[in-house]
């Protein structure tokens, strides 16, 4: 496990087989994602443990991140299989704390799990 | 990542807030790519600078940052806005975008950043072969690292940002020295596809930076860069930044991938694009039978895309609205060449300072659909401004929609 932004966030979590373009996927004034071919398509990511392979696509991301967090509706954690610059910065900057977990940890994480970051 | 004693002083605080909040961000930049240490870059690109990307929340960050004091240390250019000043009264666009948008232009001006408002810095600018750059736009970073020989992470919008004002980045696996080193990934994707034109490409494009997972780098095999005109390539960067996390691609000879081994040691997978693969990026990206309005310009045209579409029209007309996105430095040449006129007369508006891409001319409170070649312009359309996308290669735009 590595730790990519520090931090203790808890919720539940929301998890995703496939990577999130944030700038093209995720609305960022409500965090409900908007890509019809996303496997989370619908849904909310604002105050979940968002679980997902990593970031793809735009840049522009990191603002959607930092956009979400402003308005409210930004995922109080995340934790991905990979690291990405876009969605390692967005959260740095909007203080959101990132871990990135090995295949195998990542794998055993369910949709509707509680979990907490950060915790000793 | 290991800092120098002045590095490490600025993530402290101890040279203000704006440098210390630009080390955080280039900590996590490094964590993240497993670099070592911060090298010098010499030009920043950076993204986040249209309105509808960035929003309120962004432009007050912007507002923010630039009244207390960031300035760049480097060159640095960047992406196109939301509207060509010149004509944005025409196009009906509400005051608070309008305001927004030149809050944002201001901000970075007093920060010290080139106007350039374009994504194709590789067309507008010389590009410093075998140098370190900081490119966020993702077709340009592709673009850099794949044809023009500079070396760039596919930066996010604050890795670039923060790189322009310390004048560093980490120095990551893409960044280094010798291909073998750094950036192998574990698929080579075999072009089969028939009759490939720029749109196959962009699809190519999209189809590997997927197929990709979250490598930094993908194989591309059964074509090679010669075989590929320049449209086509800034096509497959272009589709290639939108689906994945890649920062480059290189082509291999068929059969090179399984002699190297992929980064991890495991056989490299090989995966197909062939008609099929092709035909389902298409019903995924293509949805729309018509389109109401034409866009060209995702990534925005060069000067020599500009006189190609000139001749290609040979005194024909557009039957429909086609917009041809370019940036300011060529919208300035291809007016003293008379091209702007041309294309005027055969019924294009020519714009510069933006892109297909998220424009609000192209919102869904003005359009139901669009045609276009781009399959990064697509994505954008059909996901985040909910407009219907027609797909076709330029050679069909013009034979359709012309008379």
């Amino acid at each position: 496990m590595k730790v990519l932004v520090e931090g203790r966030a808890q919720g539940t979590v929301l998890k995703s087989e496939m990577p999130i373009n944030f700038l093209g996927a995720v609305d960022k004034k409500t965090g409900v994602i908007t890509d019809r071919n996303h496997d989370l398509y619908g849904k909310s990511v604002g105050g979940a443990i968002l679980v997902f392979p990593s970031g793809a696509g735009s840049s522009v991301g990191a603002y959607t991140i930092y956009a979400l967090k402003s308005g409210g509706a930004a995922p109080a954690g995340m934790i991905c299989r990979e690291a990405d610059l876009t969605v390692a910065t967005g959260c740095a900057v909007a203080g959101i704390p990132l871990h990135i977990l090995d295949p195998d940890k990542f794998a055993s994480i369910r949709t509707g799990q509680h979990l907490v970051l950060g915790a000793d | 990542m290991h800092l120098e004693e002045s590095e490490e002083a600025a993530l402290a605080g101890e040279h203000g807030e704006i440098m210390q909040m630009a080390y955080r961000i280039l900590v996590a930049t490094g964590e993240a790519s497993d670099a070592e240490r911060l090298i010098p870059i010499r030009w920043a690109h950076l993204s986040g600078v249209n309105y509808n990307t960035i929003g309120g929340a962004g432009e007050e960050f912007l507002r923010s940052i630039s009244s207390k004091g960031a300035k760049v240390r480097v060159r640095t250019t960047l992406n196109p806005m939301g509207f060509d000043a010149d004509s944005v009264e025409r196009y009906g666009l509400g005051d608070e975008f309008v305001s927004g948008q030149a809050s944002i232009a201001n901000s970075y001006e007093a920060m010290g950043v080139t106007q350039s408002f374009s994504c194709i810095p590789y067309e507008v600018f010389e590009m410093p072969r075998g140098e370190q750059v900081a490119f966020a736009e993702s077709n340009a970073a592709i673009y850099a690292n794949s044809f023009a020989g500079a070396r760039t992470n596919k930066e996010s919008a604050f890795s670039a940002l923060a790189s322009a004002i310390t004048g560093k980045s980490p120095y990551s696996d893409l960044r280094r020295e010798g291909e073998e080193e750094g950036a192998a990934s574990n698929v080579t994707v075999r072009m089969s596809a028939k009759e490939p034109d720029e749109l196959t490409y962009g699809m190519l494009g999209y189809f590997a930076g997927r197929e990709a997972g979250g490598a930094s780098s993908v194989d591309i095999s059964g074509v090679s860069a010669s075989a590929m005109d320049r449209r086509q390539c800034k096509a497959m960067c272009g589709g290639m930044g939108t689906s994945g996390t890649c920062a480059k691609f290189r082509f291999v000879k068929e059969g090179d991938g399984d002699a190297r081994g992929g980064g991890s040691g495991d056989r490299p997978e090989t995966v197909e694009f062939d008609d099929d693969a092709a035909r389902k990026v298409r019903d995924e990206l293509g949805t729309a039978e018509n389109g109401d309005v034409i866009a060209l310009g995702s990534p925005q045209l060069g000067l020599w895309e500009m006189s190609d579409l000139l001749e290609r029209l040979r005194g024909r007309s557009f039957k429909k609205r086609c917009m041809v996105f370019c940036p300011r430095a060529v919208k300035e040449q291809a007016r003293k060449l008379d091209y702007v006129r041309g294309l005027e007369r055969a019924g294009c508006e020519v714009l510069a300072d933006c892109c297909t891409c998220l424009s609000p001319l192209l919102g869904s409170d003005k359009v139901d659909a669009v045609t276009t070649n781009s399959i990064k312009g697509a994505f954008y359309m059909n996901n985040a401004s909910g407009v219907g996308v027609d797909l076709k290669p330029l050679s069909k735009i013009l034979e359709d929609e012309t008379e």
